[in-house]
């Protein structure tokens, strides 16, 4: 018994509003001519020419991608080996320590996991940049990887990967051409999100950055602390703008896999 | 090959995670020194066992003991605990009515309700904080506009109090308060309150005994998956917050980048990790309850 009450329809509007409104307000004023971030003083672009032309800021951005796209990647495999051990691998001596490690960051505080990998890094002498945040961003996210891509397994039907043994597949083959395919959405989101992690990930990148290698969180963070600016208000708006690009673009891309998943398997039934 | 798949995760999460939180103890337990890195002692292991002894020898509980001596840390400790109920039972109240709300939506548009969710969730942590800086500041659009409608005569100070820090725990950490909630709501049966009302329920009684009872599970874990990484939040206390806001993560921050002592800002992370233990295991017990509940 679904009721869609006036109740209903206030809290969402209300919630909406709430969840929305703040960042509407951030992307409008991101096209205010005047500096004051408070007062409207007509249309203007100028705060995005401006960005794209404060070198600090660009350099930020790319190490931030640089650091995205290969921490990502490394936690996609890692995330995924693990969902297969935490799967398929039964029993193994320190099993319990396994998959505790495995939810442990999930709910660990990022100054903690920080703290915890700047020590690690100083005691063997890792001079601190672009590899050590990449080490510690592909840590705490593979474990996200994992997460979401051993509950798509758990739904696996293991039928089928016998079929392929069953038609001469070696293991590697019936990975490749059978178990992939099938688990390949959940690894997708799986990188998606380490990779968008990544990008916002400020606490644990502090501890492990050096001074040549500062991230676009870190640069946005010591920039906000003196004040809002409207420098800052355009780079949200862009980040924004992307973000919103490809979640929609992700939600309808799946939305229609599923559909043509539904099609093909009532084809094959009938 | 099934030696290889587990020892490769295995060995990554050993070495970056575990190792990591036996340095971090070992340092909570050495002392504070002018040196590169600023504690003592180091393990010498070019000494061989004696080395390791007199190393051991040296390791003692005094960082804890200032922690207790020292009333900011209990102050932080306590003030943390207490920013994250509130700003937890907060996020219920304002996160219930939005789940219930999509749970009774038109099917059609609840898929789109659910983009809406997770939309900011996928929008950068930072940015969302960073918003509410100019909403919330004197001259900020709230001021702005409780002046316009008569309700202030002059502005309120809202940024840099523990206000400012509710509104953006609420605001960051409200979609881990939805989408429990809905996926209980969601799967609750309707019969159930159509039985209530046939037998004299009003709505709203048939709400507080079948809807609310039913939607435990998904409430308990929201209200877990909200007040974990509060307890632990940094950014929201260190940019909307003011200096008279403590919470323990911006504590363990400052002793480690403005004080540089290293051992205790390493003993404040162990007892926030003990004191996270708790919630973490009855947050667990939750799932495993709720899983048996389903099969």
């Amino acid at each position: 018994m679904r009721r869609m009450t006036s109740f209903n329809v206030v809290s969402l509007t209300v919630g909406f509003a709430f969840l929305y409104i703040p960042m509407l307000i951030l992307v409008i004023y991101s096209f205010n001519a005047s500096k004051l971030v408070t007062v409207w003083g007509g249309f203007s672009t100028k705060w995005y020419g401006e960005l794209m032309q404060n070198e600090a800021f660009l350099d930020a951005a790319w190490v931030t991608i640089k650091v995205g796209l290969i921490s990502s990647t490394i936690a996609t495999i890692l995330g995924t080996m693990a969902a297969f051990v935490l799967v398929r691998s039964g029993r193994f001596f320190g099993r319990t320590l396994f998959s505790g490690m495995i939810y442990a960051p999930l709910v660990m505080p990022e100054v903690i996991t920080g703290l915890s990998l700047l020590l690690l890094f100083i005691s063997i002498g890792l001079p601190r940049g672009v590899t050590t945040i990449v080490l510690a961003h592909a840590t705490f996210s593979m474990c996200y990887v994992s997460v979401v891509v051993s509950s798509r397994m758990a739904s696996f039907d293991r039928s089928l990967e016998e079929a392929a043994y069953d038609l001469g597949c070696t293991g590697w083959d019936a990975f490749k051409s059978v178990t992939l395919p099938i688990i390949a959405p959940a690894v997708i989101s799986g990188w998606l999100l380490a990779f968008t992690l990544s990008l916002d990930d400020l606490v644990i990148a502090s501890f492990t950055a050096g001074p040549a290698s500062t991230t676009l969180p870190i640069k946005i963070f010591s920039s906000v602390r003196l004040g809002v600016s409207p420098e800052i208000n355009a780079l949200s708006t862009i980040i924004i703008a992307i973000v919103t690009f490809g979640v929609i673009t992700a939600s309808i891309t799946s939305k229609r896999a599923i559909v043509k998943q539904q099609r093909e398997e009532q084809m094959a039934d009938a | 090959m099934r030696r290889l798949l587990i020892s490769i995760p295995y060995l990554w999460l050993l070495i970056l995670f575990l190792v990591p939180f036996g340095i971090v103890l070992k340092i909570a337990l050495s002392d504070v020194a002018l040196s590169i890195p600023p504690y003592t002692p180091q393990l010498d292991l070019s000494d061989g066992w004696t080395g390791f002894r007199a190393f051991w020898a040296e390791l003692d509980l005094e960082n804890f003991w200032f922690l207790t001596e020292d009333d900011l840390y209990w102050k932080a400790y306590l003030s943390s605990l207490k920013i994250a109920l509130i700003a937890t039972f907060l996020t219920l109240l304002v996160g219930f009515p939005i789940a219930y709300g999509m749970a009774n939506a038109p099917n059609h548009w609840r898929p789109t309700l659910m983009l809406l969710i997770i939309l900011p969730f996928w929008t950068s942590f930072l940015i969302r904080v960073y918003a509410w800086i100019g909403i919330l500041s004197n001259e900020g659009f709230l001021n702005q506009f409780l002046i316009w409608t008569g309700i202030l005569a002059e502005p309120a100070k809202i940024l840099n109090t523990d206000i400012a820090v509710y509104i953006g725990i609420v605001y960051t950490y409200l979609p881990f308060m939805v989408l429990p909630i809905y996926a209980t709501l969601e799967k609750l049966d309707g019969t159930l309150l159509e039985a209530a009302e046939d037998l004299g329920c009003t709505r709203i009684q048939a709400f507080w005994s079948v809807t609310a009872p039913l939607s435990k599970p998904g409430i308990i874990a929201g209200c877990f998956l909200v007040f974990i990484p509060a307890l632990g939040e940094f950014v929201i206390p260190s940019l909307l917050g003011g200096s008279d806001t403590l919470m323990i993560g911006k504590v363990l921050w400052e002793e480690f980048f403005s004080n540089r002592d290293w051992p205790v800002a390493s003993a404040v992370a162990v007892i926030l990790l003990l004191i996270l233990v708790v919630p973490i295991i009855l947050f667990q017990r939750n799932e495993q309850k709720q899983r048996e509940a389903e099969q």
